[in-house]
């Protein structure tokens, strides 16, 4: 059983169908990213979640309880996008305040203070605080409690990597201590190594739902190479492996997966005369582009 | 339990650190003892006792002061909190929409009756200190007190109903004047004409008292003011108070708070975070 079981989902405002038909299971342990454009429906999704939202058909299982349920929300953290905490308030207050709603120890408040490096800072006001600060104050309060499921919405916008880096950290922690983890972001390229699975929302429906190197076998998205000879010997790398050339030195070549190997041993055949290899798989920029359909700009 | 108290501690604190306790403390104690000290300066000319005087003062700025303070305390209280992002988490907690709002009305009730209670302190020590112990009435004084709170906890209710409502903090502080307004202003002013009009007609008998006790503000000053003080609306007053009577004032002063907090909780439960 999922800790996070979405069946079937449909939310209408009026006659607008801001989501359609949305399938998707979290399990313990496993960090999924939500993906979509603005308006997408991500955070619908989430609120309906969460039980802050009805939902139009369809039925949302958290842990075994109703969405909303005293149950669900006792098992449940939280990361609402772009909070901000009364700036009166010090840290250390805030979380204390959460600590008791959870019904969990004021120690374990402090402790996760110190987790997630606020302890310097724990006392003082939250208004003298950074954005990355505040961002990890609201990360500790999701973590308060061990919930079962963790349920963050764009947790690392404005943040810069090295806090972005730590963040993730946090949330891999969670996820290991048997958490199940959703979170919406737009910042596709920390996603990559950092989460289990991708699902890809757009205009209200479900188009993607993977990990990230089924999803690249499902695309079947060039491949990129990039080979770099000498001014004088390139000329005779282009002839023999074809492709583009970018500048003097280099050329550029894409293919499919499948070919992959044949074009790796073609290159390694031309022996010394090549200097350099790069190879890329599509990243998940142009995985999330291919799935949601939008058209790459030319520039 | 722990929950509403939990929301309450938190709520005083800001209220502290934002100098709202501060502001409701200071306005009370000032205007009381400038009152008292003013009200005390021709003793005996009226032929009324000290702590009347000074009641009938306080009572009649308090009609103005206690909404207001009351407004300002909760005008806030939901939009500003949908505002910062803070609601929606709030809600995702395992704790009630009525959770939230009584904690919130316990903290700021504290705020209401500690600058209410300094206050009438303030007052009670220049009397004693002009004229003894001997002039102390605790009657009058535990009515002021309790009826001040009912009518703040009204307005407090009114408010938290209007923070509900709009869901911007801006709108919601303008409709909160506008609603101070007819409420302590314009709503007496409003029966006088009618009051005129109708040149002791039906309306002046029947309808006119049990229309000037609905208002909260005006039961408030129907039950603090002696007969014997000089009445704002004088005779119109006069009239009314003894249609309706204590009675009248005690459920009208009862019940609004009940009313208004149930207006609270009812546009709460609406708001979708």
């Amino acid at each position: 059983m999922p800790a996070l079981k979405i069946e079937h989902v449909v939310k209408r405002h009026g006659t607008l169908q801001t989501i359609s038909d949305v399938s998707l299971n979290v399990e313990a342990g496993e960090r999924v990213a939500l993906l979509g454009h603005n308006g997408a429906g991500k955070t619908t999704i989430i609120k309906m979640v969460l039980g802050l939202m009805p939902i139009t058909a369809g039925t949302i299982n958290v842990l075994g309880h109703h969405p909303g349920s005293a149950a669900a929300r006792k098992q449940t953290g939280y990361l609402p996008e772009s909070v901000a905490f009364h700036g009166a308030l010090t840290g250390r207050e805030q979380l204390h305040h959460f600590a008791r709603l959870k019904s969990t120890s004021l120690k374990e408040a402090d402790d996760l203070l110190e987790r997630v490096g606020l302890a310097h800072a724990a006392d003082r006001r939250i208004g003298t605080y950074s954005k990355g600060m505040r961002q990890r104050i609201g990360l500790a309060q999701v973590a308060l409690g061990q919930p079962k499921l963790a349920i963050l919405d764009e947790p690392t916008s404005g943040l810069d990597p090295v806090s972005r880096h730590e963040f993730y950290d946090i949330v891999e922690e969670l996820a290991h201590n048997g958490a199940a983890v959703m979170l919406s972001s737009h910042a596709l390229t920390e996603l990559e190594l950092r989460t289990d699975r991708i699902a890809i929302l757009s205009k209200g429906q479900l188009v993607a739902n993977d990990s990230l190197q089924k999803l690249r076998d499902l695309a079947s998205l060039p491949i990129k190479f990039k080979v770099t000879a000498s001014n004088d010997t390139i000329d005779g790398v282009n002839e023999q492996l074809g492709g583009e050339r970018v500048n003097c030195q280099s050329l550029e070549l894409l293919c499919t997966p499948s070919e992959k190997i044949d074009v790796l041993s073609a290159i390694t055949a031309l022996g010394s005369v090549v200097k350099d290899v790069d190879v890329t798989p599509a990243s998940l920029e142009e995985l999330y582009r291919h799935f949601s359909k939008v058209e790459e700009k030319q520039s | 339990m722990t929950s509403i108290l939990s929301i309450a501690r938190l709520e005083l604190l800001i209220a502290r650190r934002n100098l709202w306790v501060a502001t409701a403390i200071l306005l009370m104690a000032m205007f009381n003892v400038v009152l008292t000290v003013a009200g005390n300066a021709p003793t005996g000319v009226l032929g009324a006792t000290p702590m009347t005087i000074a009641i009938t003062s306080i009572t009649t700025l308090s009609v103005y002061l206690l909404p207001l303070i009351g407004l300002l305390l909760s005008f806030d209280a939901i939009s500003g909190e949908a505002e910062r992002g803070t609601l929606t988490l709030g809600l995702s907690y395992p704790l009630s929409r009525a959770d939230i709002l009584l904690g919130k009305f316990i903290a700021h009730m504290v705020v209401l009756g500690v600058a209410v209670a300094i206050g009438l302190a303030l007052t009670t020590l220049i009397i004693v200190s002009r004229h003894g112990t001997g002039a102390i009435e605790w009657a009058p004084l535990a009515s002021l007190y309790f009826t001040s709170l009912a009518l703040g906890a009204t307005f407090l209710g009114l408010g938290y109903t209007i923070s509900s409502l709009v869901k911007q903090t801006g709108a919601a502080s303008g409709i909160a004047i506008a609603l101070w307004l007819i409420a302590v202003v314009l709503y007496d002013l409003g029966l006088l004409g009618a009051l005129v009009t109708d040149a002791g007609g039906d309306f002046s008998k029947t309808i006119f008292p049990y229309a000037l006790v609905a208002n909260p503000a005006d039961a408030f000053r129907l039950l603090n003011m002696p007969d014997q003080s000089v009445n704002m609306l004088a005779s119109g007053l006069g009239a009314a108070s003894s249609v309706t009577g204590f009675f009248g004032q005690l459920t009208s002063l009862l019940l609004w708070p009940v009313a208004a907090l149930l207006f609270a909780l009812l546009a709460f439960k609406r708001v979708e975070p």
